[in-house]
């Protein structure tokens, strides 16, 4: 486990809304939200170029760690107020999904175990 | 909450807390060699009223902005800081309880009191009112949500009601073609559960499929509703729309298998997993629809560990 407090600090994130003092067990990326529902575990980091309300509801659902939103992507405003009802971190990044993912995983931040 | 207990709780927070547990541990010190002068930059830049003094690790005084003004009006900025500042300070361990904390500043009247370590009287930070009242706010946002969650456990309704037979029936109506919207009964079925005190696992099946099968009336539909029964064996989940319905009912359950048009793919769904995902996530699904009548999904999820009684 891994906080996320650091994983923001460390990769340089901007954190536009919710509570980032909480534990990251591994981590998800996908753009498709039933193929998140399917595969990805409670308390994962998820990355995605989604930016839509539903990414705050699916990660909701699976109780995620965390979104970080690629490519300097701007969640819209339904999001971000559905993020801050729901509490759930939304976290901006310049990087694409390939780079930040391979920062994670120097981090230590692996995939969930089958 | 009241006024009284409020009180009540920030008093037993005081207690709770350490003193280390809210100190500013990232502070400035300054060496008591140094010329006055030198505290403008450090207390300006640092936006703060006081900074300790110290020698090799050890706390020797501390140095506030009144002994700087001080010094400022008496032209005196070339004088040691070891001449001007407090020898005689009070500090606090980082290990006492915050109340011991709170007692002192009443005591004295300080801005701050700098906290040394019980061990080795090393300094490890420094403590203001502002830390203290952080420090509580902080745990009171924690209790708060704990308290939140507490409040609105139901579980005990089952136990409660008298009957032979009973079933909590939940009703959601979903709109189509609308995915600002989508999700919310799944959401709000989410929270339900647990209210009733069902396991985060039961819960998060009921609710990842409730929300599967939601998408796809906003994608597919224009509306329908969601029902959810509630008893203390199982939960069964009815979605029902009025069409257009699924003319193959066999390869709508394949994975990977969509109709979804395109401005549905590009908000990340239509990728052929929902039903499939339903099917994964639940106990049993049954799926009937007819074309142009519409469509209605059956899943059930069992509560062989419901904390009934418990």
């Amino acid at each position: 486990m891994i906080n996320l407090k650091d994983i923001v600090q460390k990769l340089d994130l901007k954190v536009v809304t919710g509570n980032i003092d909480r534990e990251v067990s591994a981590g998800y990326s996908s753009d498709l939200l039933s193929d998140v529902i399917a595969n990805a575990q409670k308390d994962n980091i998820w990355i995605t170029l989604q930016i839509h309300v539903n990414i705050v509801a699916v990660a909701n659902l699976q109780e995620l760690a965390g979104i970080i939103l690629v490519n300097g992507r701007q969640p819209e405003e339904a999001t971000l107020k559905k993020a801050e009802q729901e509490n759930i971190p939304i976290l901006l990044t310049e990087l694409s999904t390939f780079e930040i993912v391979g920062k994670l995983y120097e981090l230590g931040i692996h995939g969930n175990r089958r | 909450m009241d006024d009284t207990r409020t009180t009540t709780k920030i008093q037993e927070l005081t207690y709770e807390l350490k003193v280390e547990d809210v100190i500013s541990k990232d502070i400035a010190t300054v060496s008591s060699k140094l010329p006055v002068s030198l505290l403008r930059d450090i207390l300006y830049k640092k936006r703060i009223s006081g900074v300790p003094v110290v020698n090799d690790g050890k706390l020797v005084g501390i140095v506030s902005i009144e002994d700087f003004i001080k010094c400022l009006e008496q032209g005196e900025m070339d004088a040691l800081i070891e001449d001007k500042m407090t020898k005689k300070i009070k500090t606090l361990y980082a290990d006492e309880p915050l109340v011991h904390a709170v007692m002192k500043f009443e005591k004295y009247g300080f801005g701050r009191f700098p906290v040394i370590s019980r061990k080795d009287k090393k300094l490890v930070g420094i403590i203001t009112k502002s830390d203290i009242i952080k420090g509580i706010l902080k745990k009171l946002e924690t209790a708060y949500h704990d308290e939140e969650e507490r409040r609105y456990r139901a579980s005990h309704i089952f136990n409660d009601i008298i009957a032979d037979e009973v079933f909590l029936k939940f009703q959601y109506y979903v709109e189509g073609k609308n995915f600002d919207r989508a999700g919310e009964a799944a959401t709000g079925l989410k929270k339900t559960l647990y209210r009733l005190g069902l396991s985060p696992e039961i819960v998060r099946r009921a609710s990842i499929s409730t929300y599967e099968a939601e998408i796809n009336i906003v994608a597919y539909t224009d509306g329908g509703e969601i029902i959810a029964y509630i008893d203390p064996h199982q939960i069964k989940i009815i979605i029902t729309d009025k069409g257009p319905g699924i003319p193959d009912v066999k390869k709508a359950l394949e994975p990977g298998f969509s109709t979804a048009p395109g401005w549905v793919k590009e908000l990340g769904f239509g990728a052929g997993m929902g039903l499939p995902n339903i099917k994964k996530f639940s106990d049993k699904m049954t799926l009937r629809s007819t074309v142009e009548k519409g469509t209605h999904l059956e899943i059930i999820i069992k509560l062989s560990d419901y904390r009934n009684g418990e």
